[in-house]
């Protein structure tokens, strides 16, 4: 594999992903100088967790100043589903990939590094997911240090426009494979639809939103597996060679 | 406020665990059909159920989030790339809210 070939693409992939988590980080900057912390605390916070969600729900917690053992439990129901995506791109990584590149890998988990790093043709080299948190996650720091420190200066406008830039490109991961494949297409279709429905459904309205995706991606994916087993040449973009069975 | 110090602390180290016990517990590829398919699926659906509706929800008018999401779909369906798709989404809802919010 050639690695600063593929960290230096890694960094590519990753400025649409720095342009989001600024602006959404930008948001979580002025959250937490609205509960007092100060603009170090807010950096150390982004740079240790570098999750808009359980950072989210963080700030709540800090400000009701309630016990570590919630903050800790909060934290696991939030970001369980980097659970899912750490046991996917378990399979991406060549087999023989060496201990300390895994536990660099696990920093950067999250829900757009995981969606570009498994969208990589073949096995995933560690250096492509290298180049994107390079690029990605000082974007989430920076971001909220300014919310800090610069509050309300960038517009409103110009800060909710950024925010659909995760998701544009999580249309522009899912989308491609699903026009070569009509059960994926399939599959992205129940999921979106499954996602508008859930919190319709009464006695799951109050279910928060990291539980939801949890439950819809373990029940649909699990239904999908036992419906359409995945066989051979069709896992491409999963596996570049065929499986051995 | 050495209190927040340690909140975060506790935050990290039980979401580093959460991303990185998988990945190294889980160092050979699984055999299983049917674990495999599963695991296979979980990015597509993962990533479709945090889109949608999410993404109508986070823009100022449901309308202008709408948009970007057609837009977005259209332009990754035509093949662009990541980087395109979301700066166009971007700049889709800043104009179309520059009217109608």
């Amino acid at each position: 594999m050639d690695h600063k070939k593929n960290f230096l693409s890694g960094m590519r992939d990753g400025i649409p992903i720095a342009l989001g988590y600024f602006a959404v980080s930008f948001s979580l900057g002025i959250a937490c100088r609205n509960i007092g912390m100060t603009a170090v605390e807010s950096t150390v916070m982004s740079l240790t967790n570098l999750t808009s969600a359980g950072e989210f729900a963080a700030l709540s917690i800090i400000v009701a100043g309630a016990g570590y053992w919630e903050m800790a439990l909060s934290q696991l129901v939030i970001n369980l589903r980097y659970m899912l995506m750490s046991a996917a791109l378990s399979q991406k990584l060549a087999p023989e990939t060496p201990f300390y590149h895994r536990l660099l890998v696990g920093y950067g988990v999250t829900d757009e590094i995981f969606g570009i790093s498994v969208n990589v043709p073949g096995r995933l080299d560690p250096f492509y997911t290298y180049g994107a948190v390079a690029v990605a996650s000082p974007g989430w720091a920076l971001g909220t240090c300014l919310g800090v420190v610069l509050g309300n200066v960038l517009p409103d406008r110009v800060v909710v426009a950024l925010s659909v830039a995760l998701y544009g490109m999580f249309l522009a991961i899912v989308v491609p494979p699903a026009k070569k494949d009509r059960v994926l297409a399939l599959l992205v279709l129940a999921s979106m639809a499954a996602s508008w429905a859930f919190p319709l459904v009464p006695f799951l309205a109050g279910i928060s939103g990291g539980m939801k995706i949890i439950i819809l991606t373990v029940l649909i994916s699990a239904v999908a597996a036992v419906l359409f087993p995945v066989h051979e040449e069709k896992g491409e973009t999963a596996e570049a060679e065929p499986c051995h069975e | 406020m050495s209190e927040t110090y340690i909140y975060i602390a506790v935050m990290a180290v039980v979401t580093y665990l959460i991303r990185v016990l998988p990945l190294t517990l889980i160092r050979r590829e699984i055999k299983n059909v049917t674990l495999r398919s599963f695991l296979y699926y979980v990015p597509y659906v993962t990533l479709s159920v945090m889109t949608f509706p999410a993404m109508m929800e986070s823009t100022g008018s449901q309308w202008s989030g709408l948009a970007a999401f057609a837009a977005a779909v259209l332009l990754a369906w035509r093949g662009f790339s990541l980087f395109s798709v979301a700066v166009a989404a971007c700049v889709l809802v800043f104009v179309i809210e520059l009217f109608i919010c």
